[in-house]
């Protein structure tokens, strides 16, 4: 099958159980997770979410990002094309205890929260020098 | 009759909208709004005022002068380009977020003033504002009475 479909947002698959106490829809956004020398890296793709509406948690090795979104189109004249709706995000993951988890950092620009995870010591990549003898 | 009334909660019907929720996932938006299929294109919403039409795209990690509009006659066309960001990455365990640069184009359904469109860039939300032609303008005219 080729991939030729415009970029659509999937609702979040937990949406029904994530306590909802705003009306409105839940995305699942888009994340890339990547593993460099000593941290994962996680980016996940939130338009419309800004630093203070963003919520991430780490609790007993589950990581959990959250945002708030307001309603940005008014509904003036009605749509003319309508490919994606407005509404918060959720995902959550589960993360393995080779991550540090006092040290995780999060920063958020243009729509992308960015969260570094520090692997521990333990984890890192070590380079093993072979001495000739 | 087994099944009396379409009650929503028996797990047939749950069992029903999973699977259609499933099939239109691949096949097309999950909303139901099925555009003409285009490869990789940012998701555009639409919208009328009386004085301009409004274009919304949500572009996330994007910045300003990584966008490029251009509007010709009735097609207006979007161009976004959206690097990597990351670099020494030993390996991939997640990768949804699309990169490289994606075009979309839109045929308004009016003419605008391609002179004083503009655009706007917030938190990864470009919006583009495009004013009707004053021709273009809904124009209320009086009805006299003879």
């Amino acid at each position: 099958m080729d991939h030729e479909t415009t970029l659509t947002k999937t609702a979040a698959e937990q949406a029904d159980s994530v306590e909802r106490t705003r009306s409105g829809r839940c995305y699942r956004p888009n994340v890339d997770i990547l593993e460099q020398a000593d941290e994962l890296l996680v980016l996940a793709d939130m338009p419309g979410a800004k630093g203070e509406t963003i919520d991430v948690k780490f609790e007993d090795g589950t990581l959990e990002i959250r945002a708030e979104v307001a309603p940005r189109q008014g509904d003036e004249h009605g749509y003319l094309l309508r490919e994606y709706g407005v509404g918060d995000y959720y995902r959550s993951f589960r993360i393995s205890e080779t991550i540090a988890a006092s040290k995780i950092s999060a920063e958020c620009a243009d729509g992308v929260l960015t969260l570094h995870l520090p692997k521990t010591e333990a984890a890192k990549p070590r380079k093993i020098v072979v001495s000739a003898t | 009759m087994v099944f009396g009334y379409r009650n929503p909660r028996l797990p047939f019907y749950q069992l029903r909208d999973e699977m259609d929720r499933l099939w239109s996932g691949v096949f097309g938006p999950a909303d139901g709004l099925r555009p003409a299929t285009f490869r990789n294109q940012p998701a555009a919403n639409v919208w009328e005022r009386d004085d301009a039409l409004l274009v919304e795209m949500e572009v996330p990690g994007v910045k300003s002068d990584q966008v490029d509009i251009s509007v010709v006659g009735d097609e207006l066309s979007v161009k976004v380009t959206r690097p990597e960001v990351a670099e020494n990455v030993i390996a991939y365990h997640r990768r949804e977020r699309p990169t490289g640069s994606f075009t979309r184009v839109l045929r308004l359904p009016l003419d605008v003033d391609a002179n004083r469109v503009g655009a706007e860039l917030h938190d990864g939300v470009l919006t583009i504002t495009l004013p009707k032609a004053e021709a273009a303008k809904p124009r209320k005219i009086a009805v006299t009475c003879a």
